[in-house]
C-alpha cells in the first residue's frame, strides 16, 4: 500500500488521542496508576473512534459500462466499472450466472505501483471480494442465467484505485455496491429453432433492462488496532500506527458475511468480539446511508447533472 | 463498415460536426491532492486522467546497472494504462501490452521534448496516464492531460503541448477524430505541437496517404492543436485564479 513514513512522536500523538483512560476504568480502588495515560477518544483530524470521513459517492459515471460508481472517501479514489457479457455458466452451478472481479492499483495512486508493482495488492482486493460475494444470498445470481447450462450473464466487475488514502477495503465495497445498484442488463428473449438450435434475441428499448437487488450486498468495515482500542476508517498516517486489522464484512441486516485479520501483529480474543460488534453496529448505519443517497440520485433521473472528476 | 458516411454532402460528420471542428474539450487541474500535479480531461466521450510525480530522486535497478538516473538531465518515466471498462469490448489487461507500451514511448518522447530536463539533473519525473473511457483520440487526450498535470506539478517546460488527430475523407481533412471514423479504417495522423513556436514534438501516420494530401492533413491537425492550445491556456489561467483568490491574494 502507499505508505507514509511517521516518526515515533507523531505514533505516540496518535495512539494516545485514540486510548480512552483504560487505567481509569480498570482499576477499582480508584487511584490512578502511575504512568498512564488519559487519552480521549479524538482522532488528529476530530473524529471519535467510529466516524467514518465525509465520502462522496456518484454512480453512471462511465458511459461504456452497464453500471459504473466513484467514491472518493477522504484521499482515497475508487472507480469501479461493471461490464455484463454473456458467457456459460459454471459447471458446477449450470442455472446461475457469476461475478468476476479484478483491481487495478493504478500507477497514479503511488509511483511504487508502477508495471506490475501493484499486481500484489489487487489480487489481495479481489480474493477477498471474492470472499465477500462467495455465499448464497448476497447477489440473486439465479436472476443472471439465460438458459441453463448453456448462456448466463456474468458481470466483470472492474475496480480502479485511483488514489491511496487509507482504508481501500471499506471504499472498495461500497463503491461495488453502489456501482452494482447502478447496473442495467439487457433484457433477452431466447428463440428457439424447429431444429432446435437457440439464438438470442436482445431487446431493441435501450431502457428495457433489469436492475440487481443490492439489499444484501456486504460492505466491508476495516477496524484498526491502535493501542488498546480500535478505530473505524483509518487514514494512512494512522494505519501506518495500527499493528493488526480486522476485516468484517457486513450486511445491511447486521450479518456477518467474511472476516478476515490483516497485519503483522495480532489480536487478543476478546478485541476480536468487540470489533465484531462494533462493525456489525457501523456496517447498519453505513448501510442505511448508502441506501438513501442512492435511492436519492436515482430519483434526480435522466436529468442529473453529471460532475465525475469534473467536480 | 462499408455505407457508413464519413462526411455527408453538406459536410457534416457522423456526430454532426464541421470538418475542422472539434469535440467539446473541458478539464480541470488539481484533481488529486496527493499528487505533485494531476488533471482530467474530457474531449467528447473520451476521458483521460493523468498524475504527474516528480522531480524526484531516481529509482534505479540497484545492482544490475545502477541507478538510471542521467548526469546531465531530468529522466522522464511515462506509463500509458487504460481501464478494462474502457473500450467497448472488455480489455483484459489495463497495461503491460504492447500498445500501451508503445504509447508510454511515445509519450515520453513528446514529454521529453518539451520539459526543462536540463534544470533537474539526476532526478526522475513520472508521468502516468489513466484512460477511463476510449472514444477515439486517446493519443491526443492523454497528451493534453498531461500538459495540464506538468504544469499543475510546477515543473517547468518549454510551451504547452497540445496534440489532436486528424484523418481524410473524400477530400478533405478531418479533425478530431472519434472512434467510429477512426475504426473505417483511413489515413490517421497524430500531431502534438508546441503552439508557441510550431515546432513538432511528435508526428505519426497510419495508413496511405498520398504526399499531395499530407500538407492539409497536417495543416488541419496543427490548426486543431493550436485550438485545444486557446482552450488549455484558459483552463490554466482559470485554476490559477482561483487558487490565487484562495491564498487570499
Amino acid at each position: 500500500m502507499a505508505s507514509v513514513a511517521l516518526s515515533e512522536a507523531e505514533k505516540v500523538y496518535i495512539v494516545h488521542g485514540v486510548q480512552v483512560a483504560a487505567a481509569l476504568l480498570r482499576n477499582a480502588a480508584g487511584t490512578r496508576v502511575a504512568g498512564e495515560e488519559a487519552g480521549e477518544d479524538l482522532r488528529v483530524d476530530g473524529r471519535s473512534c467510529e466516524d467514518y470521513r465525509s465520502v462522496e459517492v456518484e454512480t453512471d459515471v462511465v458511459s461504456n459500462t452497464s453500471g459504473s460508481a466513484r467514491v472518493k472517501l477522504g484521499h482515497t479514489d475508487i472507480l469501479v466499472g461493471v461490464k455484463a457479457e454473456m458467457g456459460t455458466p459454471k459447471l458446477e452451478k449450470p442455472s446461475e450466472g457469476y461475478l468476476e472481479f479484478f483491481v487495478d492499483c493504478s500507477a497514479n495512486a503511488t509511483p511504487e505501483f508502477e508495471g506490475r508493482g501493484g499486481d500484489d495488492l489487487g489480487t489481495e482486493i479481489a480474493n477477498t471480494l471474492y470472499r465477500i460475494f462467495n455465499n448464497k444470498s448476497s447477489v440473486d445470481l439465479k436472476s443472471l442465467c439465460i438458459s441453463p447450462r448453456e448462456h448466463c450473464w456474468v458481470l466483470y466487475v472492474d475496480v480502479l484505485l485511483l488514489e491511496c488514502g487509507g482504508n481501500l477495503f471499506d471504499a472498495i465495497s461500497i463503491a461495488v455496491k453502489a456501482a452494482l445498484f447502478n447496473t442495467r442488463i439487457p433484457r433477452v428473449r431466447v428463440l428457439e429453432d424447429e431444429e432446435g438450435s437457440k439464438d438470442i434475441e436482445l431487446s431493441d428499448d435501450p431502457y428495457d433492462c433489469i436492475r440487481l437487488s443490492v439489499e444484501n450486498v456486504p460492505c466491508i468495515v476495516t477496524l484498526c488496532k491502535i493501542g488498546y482500542r480500535h478505530v473505524v476508517d483509518a487514514t494512512l498516517q494512522e494505519e501506518a500506527c495500527s499493528l493488526a486489522s480486522l476485516l468484517v464484512s457486513v450486511t445491511s441486516k447486521g450479518v456477518v458475511t467474511c472476516m478476515r485479520k490483516v497485519g503483522k501483529g495480532s489480536l487478543d480474543p476478546e478485541s476480536i468480539f468487540e470489533m465484531m460488534e462494533t462493525s456489525k453496529r457501523v456496517g447498519k448505519v453505513l448501510h442505511t446511508s448508502l441506501q438513501s443517497i442512492l435511492h436519492k440520485e436515482e430519483s434526480l433521473g435522466p436529468k442529473r447533472q453529471k460532475v465525475g472528476f469534473l467536480g | 463498415m462499408a455505407g457508413l458516411e464519413l462526411l455527408s454532402d453538406q459536410g457534416y460528420r457522423v456526430d454532426g460536426r464541421r470538418a475542422g471542428e472539434l469535440r467539446k474539450i473541458q478539464a480541470r487541474m488539481g484533481v488529486f491532492a496527493q499528487a505533485d500535479g494531476s488533471a482530467y480531461i474530457e474531449q467528447g466521450n473520451t476521458k483521460a486522467l493523468a498524475v504527474v510525480y516528480g522531480p524526484h530522486e531516481a529509482s534505479g535497478l540497484r545492482g544490475i546497472g545502477g541507478s538510471r538516473a542521467l548526469p546531465d538531465r531530468a529522466l522522464v518515466n511515462c506509463q500509458y494504462s487504460s481501464a478494462t471498462f474502457s473500450t467497448g469490448e472488455r480489455k483484459r489487461r489495463p497495461h503491460g501490452d504492447r500498445k500501451s507500451c508503445e504509447m508510454g514511448l511515445q509519450l515520453r518522447q513528446t514529454f521529453e521534448a518539451a520539459i526543462l530536463t536540463q534544470l533537474h539533473p539526476r532526478s526522475q519525473i513520472d508521468i502516468y496516464v489513466q484512460v477511463l473511457q476510449a472514444d477515439g483520440g486517446t493519443y491526443a487526450a492523454c497528451v493534453n492531460a498531461a500538459t495540464l498535470a506538468v504544469l499543475d506539478a510546477g515543473i517547468p517546460m518549454r510551451d504547452f503541448v497540445c496534440a489532436c488527430s486528424a484523418g481524410f475523407v473524400e477530400g478533405t481533412a478531418l479533425a478530431d477524430l472519434s472512434h467510429v471514423e477512426e475504426a473505417a479504417g483511413g489515413p490517421q495522423l497524430a500531431l502534438a505541437l508546441l503552439p508557441a513556436s510550431g515546432q513538432i514534438a511528435l508526428l505519426e501516420m497510419d495508413a496511405r496517404l498520398h504526399e499531395d494530401h499530407l500538407e492539409r492533413v497536417l495543416e488541419a491537425a496543427a490548426q486543431a492543436a493550436r485550438d485545444v492550445h486557446t482552450l488549455l491556456d484558459h483552463v490554466v489561467r482559470q485554476h490559477v485564479r482561483e487558487a490565487s483568490i484562495l491564498l487570499g491574494d
